[in-house]
């Protein structure tokens, strides 16, 4: 039995060497900067040890417009992409005919390339010179005023911002929902039908507790993947997404770290911290829910 | 509820990419189900008989005939309509209800004037349930059960809701082999007791003998018998029936008949009268051996089995088309068991004659 154990320690050695040195330490060394007030990166030295870290970082008003754009996007982009993705997957489970073409014109924002996609969203949002981009062209033909999406109003950016989101983390989701759709049982929809249920109940009452968990999933993986957007924003605002009033949370706490401003480890680590603890206590509320509603 | 199929064929377009050739899965199929009746379908897989089950429940429309209920023609109403309970060879049961929760679902479905209060739905669900003898089990989930409980409430989920027709699609497969004796009775019982019109599917000849009024033996979507278990045991119509009935099988030799006498090898064994001289098949079924000392047909002797009610003996026949024969004696007969050769005579209620090409039963008299 130790000999086993031993052996069984061994082969977990590498990847455990890995964790340790690129997960684990950097977790530990993060927690350490964040409490260490007035770190100087250069001469390694600080003043004290305390909370001053995280008290500046929530009174700066940079890091609560983060906090509040990432809380939106988030709110916004998991329900609406997640709600869709389910739309279109159950549409495309139910037709026959071109259900291949459909599938891969839905995935294809998945292998596209970002800069590809970011200049699309130029086509569709940018207004140059000679264009106010094809957005605004259909706006004006019904009759609407053209709206500046990337330098313009608050809600025009958050707009684009999260339709962007939404249109890159989709392909995934439809991807793992067709796959759940398919892998429910043809009987369960044949013992509805003898029984003449209708077929939002069949929906409601079928469908949906049988994908439970791959939805469940989903939500979890888009809200941890939407508090950690960042690159996005830069795509569609820039670097200095502090000045366009976009940045979010990981993009706050990169400026901190290698910004205009940057140079201030602690207070990257201190907003990267509170970032942790958001993420971690909405993973815990969504895994309380799921166990009443998810079926394994 | 009476059932009665006319002229019912069902062809499925052929599959793969070029999607040519038709799939006839039943053919011009006609037969008539009695009210209160318990019918199996019974017939190799591939044979159509799933197919005809799913064209009765509505599942499947049929490419020509009719199907009718009564005096009612239901051929393209869709299932929910016709007033059939269904049950799956999976049982289809929703895993994440509960077993209650299961049985109410059909009733939760109806609009209008046929809705039902939650107390009615509640009763009707402990009424079947108690018919089912599940009532004990009705807060557990379908994963908490066993094969045999989940079958029980799949049949409950079926009855609920008052079908004229119950519907069961290979009920005991999924069983294993002492669960399956216990609740094909079980399917009897509940048939008795509620008199309905019931039509099931199997592919086991024990199974549809044992608890059915009639059975329907389907080969290649056309229909070969229909009629009481024991008549079509005692009578089959065609090779393919006689070698689908009975365990052990029937045996089958190559046969001549010979101025009106049938020649197994060349050994005379029975007196065949009005049959025309022609090679025959020539069906035996085990227990239609007597083994004497000067009987006509002589094999070499493999084993003796002894199963304490009865013998089987094993031997073998050059004309016989398997590899053994088997033959089931009553214990009380003694065989030297040392002996190289075994001789029979045979039972003529017990010998089929059947056509060489056509496979078809030839009707005559042995003695």
């Amino acid at each position: 039995m130790s000999t086993n154990n031993k052996k069984a320690w061994l082969y977990l050695l590498p990847a455990l060497l890995f964790l340790i040195f690129f997960m684990v330490y950097p977790l530990i060394d993060v927690i350490i900067y964040s409490v260490e007030e007035g770190y100087n990166f250069a001469s390694q030295t600080y003043f004290g040890v305390g909370t001053y870290n995280f008290s500046y970082v929530l009174h700066d008003p940079y890091f609560l417009q983060a906090v509040k754009n990432t809380f939106i996007l988030v709110i916004i982009t998991v329900p609406v992409s997640t709600g869709l993705a389910l739309l279109i997957s159950v549409g495309l489970s139910s037709i026959r005919p071109l259900r291949e073409l459909y599938q891969t014109i839905y995935f294809l924002p998945y292998v596209t390339n970002t800069l590809a996609v970011g200049l699309v969203f130029m086509i569709l949002f940018q207004r140059t010179e000679y264009t106010d981009g094809m957005v605004n062209l259909l706006i004006n033909w019904f009759g609407g005023e053209s709206v500046d999406f990337i330098d313009g109003p608050y809600w025009a950016k958050m707009f684009v911002l999260c339709f962007y989101t939404v249109w890159v983390v989709m392909p995934f989701k439809i991807l793992v929902l067709t796959s759940a759709l398919a892998s429910v049982n043809q009987d369960y929809y044949k013992a509805a039908r003898v029984d003449g249920t209708p077929r939002l109940r069949v929906f409601a009452k079928i469908t949906l507790p049988m994908i439970s968990p791959m939805l469940f999933y989903l939500v979890i993986t888009g809200f941890i993947g939407a508090f950690k957007a960042y690159s996005d924003a830069v795509a569609l605002f820039g670097t200095d997404l502090n000045a366009a009033g976009m940045n979010t949370i990981v993009g706050y706490v990169y400026d901190m770290l290698y910004g205009d401003s940057g140079g201030y480890p602690s207070y990257a680590s201190a907003a990267a911290v509170i970032l942790f603890v958001i993420v971690l206590t909405i993973t815990c509320v969504n895994l309380l829910v799921s166990r009443k509603k998810v079926r394994y | 509820m009476k059932i009665v199929l006319q002229n019912l064929t069902k062809k499925f377009p052929g599959r793969g990419k070029k999607a040519q050739g038709e799939v006839t899965a039943v053919n011009d199929l006609s037969f008539e189900i009695a009210d209160g009746e318990l019918l199996a379908l019974l017939g190799p897989s591939g044979c159509g008989k799933s197919t005809t089950l799913n064209l009765i429940c509505g599942l499947e429309k049929p490419t020509a005939g009719h199907i009718f209920f009564g005096d009612r023609d239901i051929t393209v109403l869709s299932p929910e309509l016709r007033g059939v309970g269904m049950v799956f060879q999976n049982y289809a049961l929703y895993p994440h209800l509960t077993v209650r929760e299961n049985i109410v679902f059909p009733l939760e479905n109806r609009k209008g004037k046929d809705k039902l209060s939650r107390e009615e739905m509640n009763a009707k669900a402990q009424e079947t349930a108690r018919l089912v003898q599940i009532e004990e089990l009705m807060d557990r989930k379908p994963g908490e059960l066993s094969g045999g409980q989940q079958q029980r409430v799949a049949i409950a989920r079926a009855l609920v809701k008052m079908p004229g027709v119950l519907l069961l699609d290979e009920p005991l497969s999924n069983l294993d082999a002492r669960l399956r004796l216990k609740t094909r009775e079980e399917i009897r019982r509940i048939q008795k007791q509620t008199g309905i019109t019931t039509v099931f599917v199997t592919h086991d000849q024990d199974e549809a003998m044992s608890i059915s009024d009639r059975i329907a033996v389907m080969r290649d979507g056309v229909l070969m018998q229909l009629g009481k278990p024991q008549e079509v045991y005692d009578n089959p119509e065609s090779l393919f029936v006689a070698k689908f009935l009975g365990t052990p099988p029937i045996n089958v030799f190559e046969g001549q008949v010979r101025g009106e006498r049938l020649y197994i090898g060349d050994e005379a064994v029975l007196e065949a009268g009005g049959v025309p001289d022609q090679p025959v098949w020539v069906g035996i079924r085990p227990e239609g051996f007597l083994p004497q000392e000067d009987g006509p047909l002589s094999c070499a002797l493999g084993r003796v089995e002894v199963l304490g009610r009865d013998i089987s003996i094993l031997s073998s026949h050059p004309a016989c088309t398997g590899q053994t024969l088997r033959s089931i004696i009553s214990a009380e007969t003694r065989v030297d068991a040392s002996a190289a050769q075994v001789h029979f005579a045979l039972k003529p209620g017990k010998v089929f004659l059947f056509h060489h090409e056509t496979e078809e039963r030839i009707p005559c008299v042995l003695g």
